[in-house]
């Protein structure tokens, strides 16, 4: 689109002429987003809070057994008529769609298309009468009522890791995210058609974006990955043109910067990772957004990078405004096992010895449940939330967890718990003020891990390693008391482990999957399932919203999306 | 793209294992690590997974070799005979962001040419090189940069020999007869254990393991020994028992294959119908928990010895 036909878009917001109606409001209005959580889902999380709890309870510990399939759809994307089917999207959806338009950008030539069966990972917007839906090079509107099409557009990539895509942002009428190889892009969410798209990472350094934006005001805040060892960082951008704002390194960059003194040289420092893969959270008050880093670089070789390696595997509260650190917490010091901290960290409201509190909670990949002040970053209880884990030393005076250098990776093989994938993973977790609990999924297993690159300077990337698997204990759902960190009631997964990401209900009910292919209502307060729909295992975190007076259930299954209501 | 077939032949044994951590996904990438050839399904092909390191058009062999030359003489004293640095703290040129933008010598030639004063490091002098053999040991990093394996791991090295051999036998020994010999015998099962393994590692692997690698059916292990399989008794309402191999159980249903190779499944709710496990393994993983790294070097010492 030309900068005059945008402008053009720009000024029908303010003074809605042409075929607009006067009152026309945009798709979303700027003010209603990261609201408490209810009809719509607005930004990553659902709100700003992170926590997953929705204020609606038509659906309720009474009712969850009366839930039934609304509809089901098979999203396909790729190029218009290669292999996945192109036009019309929904196979298997049950209706003869008319063929939907598809909007196809992006850099890359049409050999590199990513062909890949779409695999949704991520948040789906909820806004209106439509669904927003991603995956890596590609995004989906569909309609609320039945899941059919709308639009869809189709990056054309340059490469990249094609791993996942953790969903879209909207503000006004435009839509924004991340792709594979490093573009913000921006469509016009009552289209599909491209507004822009501008390059928020080098794809030459390797970095790959799977994040989902979240604005923040006229902030898009955009994290990005990478494995290569090079440095994390956050930016934002401005909505309307995709200009930069600001950029907030998660490592120190240049002498004299905070943290520089737990790397042993710049150079390391420089690349020492920090990744921003996972939004944060947002707190309207203080104006902070709250992140979760990743793992420091070389992932599992830590012996040319001792120190506990600043800032990664930390909470970092940021000002939205001005990009700088207000403060941090670091839940893992010295990572050497790929257990990153970028799990959205939860804002809670509560009572710590009778004291109302702001705080913020997160459960890190390490299997360490941490709770800080959120506009301080004082510590206020931690505790570990793994049933199995061996590599804790000791606990420092701050909460923070001391690993233990036995259980790094050694010649001989060190015996390991968790597993690469950590006691949790992406997967957001949830909380929920009704119960007081933090719900997350515990996983229990056991790796022998062997350095293979004895090299001081280390081995690069999540190199220099064996790993072999033992094998594993029952997962759980957990739910932890945040006022002590302590285990509220654990509900155990006989077999595999939980999957996809928690939600939380006013109704005191919890969704997510078991990991045996069931997607499951808990009841929040004691665990008990109370209904059940043998989908699969779920790939995203479940979500709620109303639409035309019913509450839906909707979650994914790779290509596949099911929306559950109340039977009337 | 070679560093997975060099790991899938050095660690055959331990196959089952590494498919296991394999399907750990690691939390931003958010499933399996990626290969250059995008094997598995939603991968997608080779083009769409990879980065420009790798997917650029290498130079001429013969300028490539040249290229060795020149490095060797000019640049591998700094940073390495791996690229990835040396003794006089040159930087690794296969994380360099000059490098990996640099196209056709283009930004390595301004280093070159005009020197390097980066903060923190040791400053790069002004080489006198002329371009065309600037461009030669760029096509030569190029060339090394491509064969550079996922996730950032370096291009495979010569296979180095680690000795996982550090443990006492006679400790090991001790262990087996106090903890193990409940179970095993090194005149009966474990008879000729060690022959059973290519290598210590995966000897070790497979006895902390329990050596089948572990519930549900992944591997077996190449041994030619599984483990054996878990099993359940239901008690069906009417009393009536049923046991076979658990193939399956959640919170709604329990699965087991019966002796006739039938399976049968039975609707669960809460303890309803009782379900009694009986899982091979459960020494092992009580063993997992109290188990140190020491004595597993030290068992592991004491079974090589079993031949």
């Amino acid at each position: 689109m030309t900068r005059t036909t945008f402008a053009l878009v720009t000024a029908a917001l303010v003074l809605a002429p042409g075929g607009l109606g006067a009152q026309q409001k945009p798709i979303l209005d700027p003010s209603e987003i990261g609201k408490p959580l209810a009809d719509q889902w607005t930004t990553y999380s659902g709100d700003y809070t992170g926590r997953r709890y929705s204020a609606l309870k038509d659906i309720n510990q009474a009712t969850a057994k009366n839930l039934s399939l609304a509809w089901t759809v098979r999203l396909s994307g790729g190029l218009p008529g290669a292999g996945g089917g192109g036009f019309g999207g929904g196979r298997g959806g049950g209706f003869g769609a008319a063929a939907a338009s598809v909007v196809v950008g992006g850099e890359g030539a049409d050999e590199f298309a990513f062909a890949g069966t779409p695999n949704v990972k991520g948040a789906i917007l909820k806004v209106g009468d439509v669904l927003y839906v991603t995956a890596p090079d590609n995004v989906w509107a569909l309609d609320a009522l039945d899941g059919h099409q709308l639009w869809r557009y189709f990056w054309k990539t340059r490469g990249g890791t094609h791993i996942g895509n953790r969903g879209a942002a909207l503000w006004n009428n435009y839509l924004f995210f991340e792709t594979p190889d490093n573009y913000l892009v921006s469509l016009d969410a009552r289209t599909g058609k491209e507004r822009w798209h501008v390059e928020i990472a080098s794809f030459n350094e390797q970095y790959f974006s799977t994040a989902a934006p979240v604005v923040v005001g006229n902030h898009v805040l955009a994290g990005t990955g990478n494995d290569l060892d090079m440095p994390g960082f956050l930016q934002s951008f401005d909505p309307e043109t995709g200009k930069l704002q600001w950029k907030t390194y998660m490592v120190p960059m240049k002498d004299g910067d905070p943290g520089l003194d737990t790397w042993p040289s710049l150079e390391a420092a420089r690349h020492g990772g920090g990744q921003t893969w996972i939004p944060g959270a947002y707190d309207p008050e203080s104006k902070l957004y709250i992140i979760g880093t990743g793992n420091p670089t070389p992932g599992y070789t830590g012996q040319g990078r001792k120190g506990d390696n600043l800032f990664t595997c930390a909470l970092v509260a940021i000002n939205v405004e001005t990009g700088k650190m207000a403060w941090y917490y670091q839940t893992s010091p010295h990572d050497t096992h790929d257990w990153d901290s970028a799990q959205t960290p939860i804002l809670i409201d509560g009572t710590i010895d009778g004291k109302p509190r702001k705080l913020l909670a997160t459960a890190s990949r390490n299997g360490w449940f941490t709770v800080v002040d959120r506009v301080t970053g004082e510590p206020v209880t931690s505790q570990p939330f793994g049933s199995t884990m061996n590599w804790v030393k000791s606990v420092r005076k701050n909460g923070q967890p001391e690993p233990n250098p036995e259980k790094e990776a050694t010649v001989p093989g060190s015996l390991v718990s968790p597993v690469e994938g950590g006691v949790t993973n992406w997967p957001p977790a949830a909380y929920s003020p009704d119960t007081g609990f933090f719900y997350v999924h515990e996983h229990n297993g056991f790796n022998l891990l062997y350095l293979t690159e004895t090299d001081p300077r280390g081995s690069m990337g999540l190199a220099g390693k064996t790993v072999a698997g033992v094998g594993s204990f029952p997962s759980a759902l957990r739910a932890i008391d945040y006022k002590t960190g302590k285990m509220a009631w654990r509900h155990e997964f006989p077999q595999g482990g939980g999957s996809g990401g928690i939600l939380a209900t006013a109704g005191r009910v919890l969704f997510t999957g078991d990991g045996g292919g069931n997607f499951v209502a808990f009841d929040a307060t004691n665990g008990t399932p109370l209904w059940h729909s043998r989908i699969g295992s779920p790939s995203n975190a479940p979500e709620t919203y109303m639409h035309a007076g019913q509450q839906y259930v909707l979650v994914a299954v790779g290509d596949a999306l099911y929306a559950f209501t109340l039977n009337k | 793209m070679r560093k997975y077939v060099v790991l899938g032949a050095a660690a055959g044994v331990l196959a089952s294992g590494i498919l296991i951590s394999a399907q750990q996904p690691p939390a931003g990438r958010g499933g399996p690590p990626p290969t250059p050839q995008g094997q598995g399904g939603r991968g997608g092909g080779r083009a769409a997974q990879s980065f420009p390191a790798q997917q650029r058009k290498l130079a001429d062999p013969a300028v490539i070799e040249k290229g060795n030359t020149l490095y060797g003489i000019n640049c591998r004293l700094c940073h390495g005979p791996d690229l990835r640095g040396g003794d006089m703290g040159g930087v690794n040129l296969l994380r360099s962001p000059i490098v990996l933008s640099d196209q056709e010598g283009e930004a390595i030639y301004q280093v070159v040419h005009n020197g390097k004063q980066t903060e923190g490091l040791p400053p790069m002098p002004p080489l006198p090189l002329p371009e065309d053999d600037v461009k030669a040991i760029a096509a030569y990093i190029h060339s090394v940069a491509a064969r550079m394996a996922g996730q950032g791991g370096p291009p495979p090295g010569e296979a180095k020999e680690l000795n996982i051999l550090v443990g006492d036998a006679a400790a090991g020994k001790s262990y087996f007869d106090a903890n193990c010999a409940s179970c095993h015998s090194t005149t009966g099962d474990m008879a000729g254990v060690a022959a059973r393994y290519a290598t210590p590692m995966a000897l070790q692997n497979a006895w902390v393991a329990g050596g089948g690698g572990g519930r549900g059916g992944r591997g077996g292990g190449a041994s030619g020994r599984t483990a054996k399989p878990v099993t359940a008794v239901v008690t069906a309402r009417d009393g009536q028992r049923v046991e076979g191999r658990l193939v399956k159980i959640d919170d709604f249903l329990v699965t087991l294959e019966l002796a006739d190779g039938s399976e049968r499944t039975f609707a669960r709710s809460g303890n309803t119908p009782a379900v009694q496990i009986t899982d091979p393994l459960d020494g092992h993983k009580q063993l997992w928990r109290k188990l140190t790294d020491k004595d597993i070097h030290d068992v592991t010492a004491y079974l090589v010895t079993l031949k």
